[in-house]
């Protein structure tokens, strides 16, 4: 039996782009361009880089009685998020917590005039879109848009560029969202992405993405940006990518995600609890966690990748910690990567080893982010 | 000098006992820029197929293989300060490690330009 893979509304684009395909979450997806990782990296940081990621999933979630309150206080039930006290046109980070206080998915919820318009992972949408429907069947109606596209422009110049579409792309601030249309479609705008820079996320009709997206390439900023370079971007951003560096037994606390939970969610707030896995949380914002989620940075240019096992002292017996993602950041000029450690080896600057084709490298505990970040607030 | 090619894209250039090793010019443009080259320690015995260096591009490790058996005697240490030379010149500068070979029989197992090139 062979797996069939799906294409976005941009697969005929991509092609003719020139662009590398590669399975991705069950869709065929560019991984480069001709141009290259190392360039496509340094242009998303230098100018505007355009980023199918139209496998992601949209979802509407909308109160069956009442305004769209009504969505806000049943959907936190799920996260540990205040999405109560979000104001019309905001948008947020969020996680689906489990019952063990682990993240299902990381997600961007941002309130509209009439619901909530949410964005999940790719491998996670349809469960994601199951998960929630069923858990707020009473109150609220989860409406899958999987069927839309999503594009995303970053970079410095890709407020130049959206306000030649949008008229009100420059007076946006970060984690704005908006409606507004293009060419008489509904399309959804918000100045948020991941890659760390100022840009732009635009959710729009399939048949319109692709001559949108011809309409943003043509501009001389702008070029194609594959998932390889939106891999080294993110890592340099000190964002987590869901499966490596956060997953179903990391919780948010650990993943040193607990500035996502805000006061009001947290023991002692207006609204404590009331999520999955809320005692274990709760705890641990209070106690800490034995461990947590850390910057790395490799002595010298080898990069340490995903899985590399990270060792107190050179003679690699006490184990502290791993790697969860890694790789050479263009920008940055150097190997860079994220991984877990013991608490007590968490402080920056402290110098851990990494067991590496049968060596020891040195590898220092950074802070995050290594490139800092470019966002309009 | 007769030049060889294996299944696996790296090229061996022969000259009496010693073998010169690289990548050919489509992997290197497969595999993008590259961020780091190493190679196995000087006087590491290795069998055909063994990793004898590895290169790394932003996005991911690749392993080199020995096309023949034999003893690690040199990495070019070019390559630790500019690993794109394989990029650059993947068959001439670029080159990665030379080894020692014990088996000359093996010759007859690799492939010809012209064989590779109808992969």
């Amino acid at each position: 039996m062979s797996v069939s893979l799906l294409r976005t509304p941009l697969y005929d684009l991509h092609v003719s782009l020139g662009a590398k395909m590669v399975p991705f979450a069950g869709y065929e997806m560019p991984v480069q361009y001709p141009t290259g990782v190392m360039e496509e990296h340094k242009h998303t940081r230098q100018k505007a880089g355009l980023f199918d990621v139209s496998h992601m999933g949209q979802l509407r979630l909308k109160a069956k009685k009442g305004g769209v309150e009504n969505a806000l206080a049943a959907f936190e039930r799920l996260v540990p998020m205040d999405f109560v006290g979000l104001a019309e046109g905001r948008q947020r980070y969020a996680l689906l917590t489990n019952e063990q206080g682990g993240i299902r998915d990381d997600l961007m919820v941002a309130r509209q005039k009439d619901d909530l318009f949410i964005v999940v992972n790719a491998a996670c949408k349809d469960a994601d879109a199951s998960y929630i429907a069923a858990s707020l069947a009473d109150e609220c109606e989860a409406i899958r848009q999987f069927d839309r596209a999503l594009l995303a422009l970053q970079g410095p110049e890709a407020v130049n560029v959206m306000n030649q579409f949008f008229p009100d792309a420059s007076s946006m601030r970060f984690m704005d969202c908006i409606e507004t249309t293009y060419k008489g479609h509904k399309v959804t705008l918000s100045r948020s992405g991941y890659t760390g820079e100022d840009g732009y996320e635009i959710g729009l009709p399939a048949e319109i993405a692709e001559g949108f997206a011809k309409a943003l390439l043509a501009h001389p900023d702008v070029k194609p940006i594959g998932l390889g370079a939106r891999d080294s971007l993110r890592l340099e951003a000190g964002l987590c990518l869901y499966g490596n560096d956060i997953d179903t037994i990391t919780t948010p606390v650990e993943a040193a995600l607990s500035w996502a939970i805000q006061k009001a969610r947290r023991p002692g707030g207006a609204r404590e609890g009331g999520y999955p896995g809320a005692e274990k949380i709760g705890q641990q914002l209070q106690n800490g966690t034995e461990r947590l989620r850390v910057g790395l940075q490799p002595e010298g240019r080898a990069p340490v990748r995903a899985g590399v096992e990270l060792f107190a002292d050179e003679t690699a017996r006490q184990q502290v910690g791993i790697v969860t993602s890694g790789g050479f950041g263009p920008t940055y000029g150097a190997p860079v990567a994220m991984g877990y450690v013991k608490t007590s080896f968490a402080k920056p600057e402290t110098k851990l080893f990494a067991s590496l084709r049968g060596k020891t490298v040195p590898v220092m505990v950074k802070s995050l982010p290594f490139v800092p970040a470019g966002f309009k607030r | 000098m007769t030049t060889y090619y294996t299944e696996t894209h790296e090229w061996v250039r022969v000259n009496g006992d010693t073998a010169i090793v690289g990548i050919t010019a489509h992997a290197a443009e497969e595999l993008g820029e590259l961020v780091f080259a190493e190679g196995k320690d000087n006087g590491t015995e290795v069998s055909v197929g063994d990793a004898v260096a590895v290169v790394e591009s932003v996005k991911a490790a690749s392993d080199i293989y020995a096309p023949l058996s034999g003893v690690v005697t040199e990495f070019n240490t070019q390559l630790s300060d500019d690993p794109t030379l394989i990029n650059k010149e993947p068959e001439g500068e670029g080159w990665i490690v030379k080894l020692r070979i014990s088996n000359k029989d093996e010759l007859s197992r690799l492939l010809s330009a012209d064989q590779y090139a109808a992969l």
